[in-house]
């Protein structure tokens, strides 16, 4: 049990060693909150799915599985939307089209098609809650990075002093794919895997 | 802007894949071998100006004039699915020899976020129809110029001896980066 839930978090992160749902781990990783919002966004929504596909495991018939599980997920998302836009709307604006864009991401059709589809509700709650956590680490960490190197900040608090001046690079799309990239591979340096 | 501009942007400026990281998953998994980026990224092209087309029609006569936005991502998904599998079952039954090419990457369509992004976007930009249906073809001649330019260098790049954490996906995507970089530079060709 506890092995179905630590596995998410560093063994099989989704972000570095799965290499999926890359486009918000890109996209909105411009500051740690951002990256943090979406990262607690796309697990509610992982979560909530493989609880309701894993409770209708039985009941799914198995040629319509797939368009059965984007229909969940994507209301899901729908509520998720809804509540940032009430709740916190200049996240939702910061986010755009990214945050209804989890419907697509693949870490929440991949969990529900290898696990929640086929095993009982307690451990597929384990299951998305590892994976989510594991891509809320993820995304702080580039987040965290990036708007270090951007602005000298980390989550809105000076860090590196005035001194720093700024590099609108980090917040561009190149910025972006050289960072994970370079946190890919310090990541498997430190698993000693692959 | 004009129709060219639309076309233009979405092509080079703000390409899907190196601007909106849009469609990352095949462009980091499919593009080892041209071919095979080739075939994707024209059997995307198809389904995203289908996409279009029909979202367009599903938001302004639907969803707008009946109120009921919120279905936004229900609907556009549903749409999405279902126009995966009936462009491979006429494909199938009337051009076979296509289908023998493109068959095998139709069914990833469905969770390439590209396509759901496209019609994302194309509502929040508030595209007339025929705007619609260029940006559409744009993103997936814009999709298909990236995974090909990746599928070519990524071809080069495998003979190199690499350092063993930067292996597979850790280069792959240090080189979008400096794809990203290189295409920044046809950033002053559409006015803002």
């Amino acid at each position: 049990m506890i092995k179905d839930f630590v596995k998410g978090i560093w063994r099989e992160n989704p972000v570095f060693v799965q290499v999926l749902g890359m486009c918000p781990t890109l996209a909105v990783t411009t500051s740690l909150i951002n990256g943090l919002s979406m990262g607690l966004a796309t697990t509610f929504v992982l979560v909530a799915s493989g609880l309701a596909i894993s409770a209708l495991r039985k009941l799914i018939p198995d040629q319509v599985r797939i368009a059965s599980f984007m229909i969940i997920i994507a209301s899901f998302v729908t509520v998720v939307k809804l509540l940032f836009e009430a709740h916190i709307p200049e996240i939702s604006s910061q986010l755009g089209p990214y945050l209804p864009l989890i419907v697509t991401n693949c870490i929440i059709l991949g969990r529900q098609e290898a696990f929640a589809s086929k095993e009982p509700v307690g451990r597929s709650l384990l299951d998305s809650l590892g994976m989510g956590i594991g891509f809320v680490f993820a995304l702080v960490v580039l987040g965290g990075v990036r708007e270090l190197f951007y602005q000298g900040t980390i989550g809105g608090f000076e860090v590196l002093g005035s001194w720093y001046k700024s590099m609108v690079i980090m917040v561009q799309p190149a910025g972006a794919f050289i960072s994970l990239s370079l946190l890919v591979a310090l990541f498997h340096k430190l698993s000693g895997s692959e | 802007m004009g129709l060219f501009f639309i076309f233009v942007a979405i092509v080079l400026t703000q390409n899907f894949v190196l601007h909106y990281f849009l469609g990352i998953c095949p462009f980091l998994g499919v593009s080892d071998e041209m071919e095979g980026a080739f075939g994707m990224g024209i059997a995307t092209t198809f389904v995203m100006t289908l996409t279009a087309i029909i979202t367009w029609n599903i938001n302004t006569f639907i969803l707008k004039a009946f109120n009921v936005e919120f279905l936004e991502y229900v609907s556009f998904i549903l749409v999405i699915a279902s126009l995966v599998q009936l462009v491979e079952m006429f494909l199938k039954k009337y051009l076979p020899e296509l289908y023998e090419t493109l068959g095998i990457y139709l069914p990833l369509i469905t969770t390439n976020c590209a396509v759901l992004g496209l019609a994302l976007f194309m509502v929040l930009r508030e595209y007339n129809f025929v705007e619609s249906a260029v940006f559409g073809f744009g993103a997936g001649v814009g999709f298909t110029l990236a995974l090909v330019v990746m599928a070519g260098i990524r071809g080069e790049i495998n003979e190199e001896d690499i350092p063993e954490p930067f292996r597979g996906t850790g280069i792959t995507l240090l080189v979008a980066g400096l794809l990203a970089l290189a295409f920044m530079g046809f950033s002053g060709l559409v006015p803002t």
